[in-house]
């Protein structure tokens, strides 16, 4: 207990600085194979939005971002994805819970969730995400394989089950394992397009970007080619020198000759 | 026309520049893949500095601010992230290419007489980017640059005497916070960078007076033509640079593909620990430098003790300064030593193989290795002037081979 007090005053990093030594001890669980694409973010956003986002900030990541790189209209941005109250289009998202209600209610703050997925790795995420199990022991009753004492309650539970620390399942969830996994997958997604979000459109120009670059090199080796041609047929040009480059060429033979 | 160029060159020497720099400046003509590195590396710095302008122009230097004004870059600014992702990956860029023209001149002897004061500032050149690529790292904040910069700067403790009073001024305080950001910032965008430039400039100039090394090690500027030019020379311009602007087409693509598919190289480029905001109350499991200064960090390491570590540090950083009077061999390049060339290979996989250590988490199943590593990099320079004296060697060609 003495050791665990002080840990939960240092506040979330501390937490996470453990949850990434965890995962350096731990070989992370291989996400299902999703791809990473615009419909599994805005899959993993929505549901984000309907559960996450009470609790947790997105705060780097506004709405109209947001919007702008998925492709949503702002009415749907807002029905679809601004429930928690304050919510502001042109601001990052926010919770609906207060930092002062997580203090009271799970000792600390919930973490800010922004660059989450860059910190930790989406790997880890998943799996520290599937690793909830019930432990009677702890406050809220979970407890978490990859992540000690963590002190987020599993709210996933009603879709994935609850089950004990040996993998026994007591409680069985509203959807089957393959369905859960991907759903959980899909926050993953989102949660590593909100901690990169130049990534679609790094993806959209980056091949443009890379193929005018091959043609420069393509057009710049002919041009060499036919510069080159000179020198191998021994027919390069040699400009005559003048005083000021000869000199120094002298110099530099001399001292070679003395050594 | 010309009468504008002719009453310009009246006034200033640029016809004669560009003479004496690139239509006249005979270059050998057996320059292979590695020679390329020069002319990117410049190319980088001109890179760097255009990104770095716009990355400072939205940058705050304040220990409150500076962690959020770097993600407005990334998640508010147009383009920002193609800056900062820019900036960012070329410093690793920068360092394979210092490590590939480093690693040339090893090669080829082209530190040797009269290339040594070429080597020196060359060598020293890399000394100030190893300090600018650290002022760099601590400016964006995240809980690694807190680290680095509190372990960094508590190096030059260990300086006799008057140790903690200098850790004080480099970081502008009893620890690393606002102040330190303002003098990072001021030395990594100005002083210290002024002289980096200044170097870079001496750099080329030493280069031309002397001349450039090739392959096989031997002076070209020895054969010449009736017409007072090297017989294995070419001039650099339009030889070079059209061949060094194919250069830069394959590295530009290269340099994209990492910006747009894969900016943070999973972790080395720009590692996790920058995710999490710097926290003075939350210490990293483990504080690891960058890849460029890992194997450095991997010998500091592998000495128990914090002085002796330092002294080793210091030492593997200094010794190659000495490489010209050290290489005591009558032949330049090791195309014909076949014994240097061996030891050349085994240093340059110390050289990574301690870098790959000194990023991983301290372990002791690690220590041997970087003990290991250590000594053969010391044991190199410790050792060449001794083995370069007796060394076998191979009949060196007349002319350049092509």
């Amino acid at each position: 207990m003495r050791k665990t007090l002080p840990r939960a005053a240092l506040g979330p990093l501390f937490a996470l600085a453990t949850a990434a030594h965890a995962a350096v001890m731990k070989p992370p669980v291989a996400p299902p194979s999703v791809p990473f694409t615009k419909a599994t973010v805005i899959a993993g956003a929505q549901f984000f939005a309907d559960h996450c986002s009470a609790c947790h900030a997105v705060s780097n990541l506004r709405y109209k971002r947001m919007g702008a790189d998925l492709g949503l209209t702002k009415a749907m941005i807002k029905k679809s994805f601004m429930k928690p109250g304050g919510a502001n289009y042109l601001k990052g998202m926010r919770p609906a819970m207060t930092q002062a209600q997580a203090k009271k209610w799970f000792g600390l703050p919930a973490p800010n969730l922004s660059h989450m997925a860059r910190a930790l790795g989406p790997r880890f995420l998943y799996t520290y995400l599937t690793s909830f199990y019930w432990d009677p022991k702890r406050p809220s009753g979970w407890n978490n394989h990859v992540f000690p004492n963590v002190a987020m309650p599993y709210i996933l539970a009603p879709w994935g089950g609850i089950y004990t620390k040996n993998g026994k399942l007591l409680v069985p969830g509203r959807e089957s394992p393959a369905v859960f996994d991907r759903h959980v997958a899909d926050v993953v997604a989102f949660l590593r397009y909100a901690s990169d979000p130049s990534v679609f459109e790094r993806r959209a120009i980056g091949r443009y970007v890379i193929g005018a670059f091959v043609l420069l090199s393509i057009l710049a080796y002919i041009l060499k080619k036919d510069y080159w041609r000179e020198v191998w047929g021994n027919r390069a040009r040699r400009p005559k020198s003048s005083p000021m480059a000869a000199s120094p060429a002298k110099t530099a033979a001399e001292t070679v000759k003395d050594c | 026309m010309s009468k504008v160029i002719d009453w310009f060159n009246a006034r200033f020497p640029a016809r004669e520049m560009v003479r004496e720099h690139m239509t006249e400046y005979y270059a050998p003509k057996n320059f292979n893949i590695l020679y390329y590195a020069g002319s990117l590396l410049l190319l980088m710095m001109v890179l760097q500095v255009l990104s770095g302008f716009f990355l400072m122009a939205h940058y705050v230097p304040t220990s409150q601010d500076a962690y959020n004004s770097v993600q407005g870059i990334m998640y508010d600014t147009k383009w920002g992230w193609l800056v900062r992702y820019m900036h960012v990956d070329g410093v690793s860029l920068i360092f394979i290419l210092l490590y590939l023209h480093m690693g040339r001149g090893l090669l080829y002897g082209s530190y040797r007489n009269p290339r040594e004061l070429l080597w020196v500032i060359g060598y020293l050149i890399y000394v100030l980017m190893m300090g600018e690529a650290f002022f760099g790292y601590i400016l964006p904040f995240g809980n690694l640059s807190y680290w680095a910069g509190q372990v960094i700067t508590s190096i030059i403790h260990a300086v006799p005497i008057i140790g903690p009073g200098l850790t004080t001024l480099a970081r502008g305080g009893p620890g690393v916070g606002t102040a330190t950001l303002e003098r990072f910032l001021a030395l990594h965008t100005v002083l210290w960078f002024l002289i980096l430039a200044a170097c870079i400039g001496l750099h080329i100039l030493a280069l031309h007076k002397v001349g450039s090394n090739n392959p096989d090690g031997i002076e070209i500027k020895d054969r010449k033509g009736a017409d007072g030019t090297p017989l294995d020379g070419i001039p650099f311009h339009p030889y070079y640079t059209v061949k060094d602007i194919f250069g830069v087409g394959v590295f530009l693509t290269l340099f994209a593909a990492i910006i747009f598919y894969a900016p943070t190289m999973h972790g080395v480029f720009l590692e996790r620990t920058t995710f999490f905001r710097a926290n003075p109350m939350v210490s990293l499991p483990d504080v690891t430098p960058p890849w460029y200064l890992a194997p450095y960090y991997a010998m500091l390491r592998a000495v128990p003790n914090k002085y002796e570590g330092i002294v080793l540090m210091a030492l593997a950083v200094v010794l190659p300064f000495f490489m010209p009077w050290l290489d005591r061999c009558k032949v330049r390049s090791s195309r014909y030593r076949p014994v240097y060339r061996f030891m050349i290979l085994l240093m340059a996989v110390t050289f990574f193989t301690l870098a790959y250590v000194g990023e991983q988490p301290p372990l002791p199943k690690y220590f041997l290795i970087e003990r290991l590593g250590a000594a053969i990099y010391i044991g190199f320079y410790l050792l060449l002037p001794i083995i370069s004296r007796f060394e076998p060697t191979r009949p060196v060609p007349e002319r350049v081979r092509s």
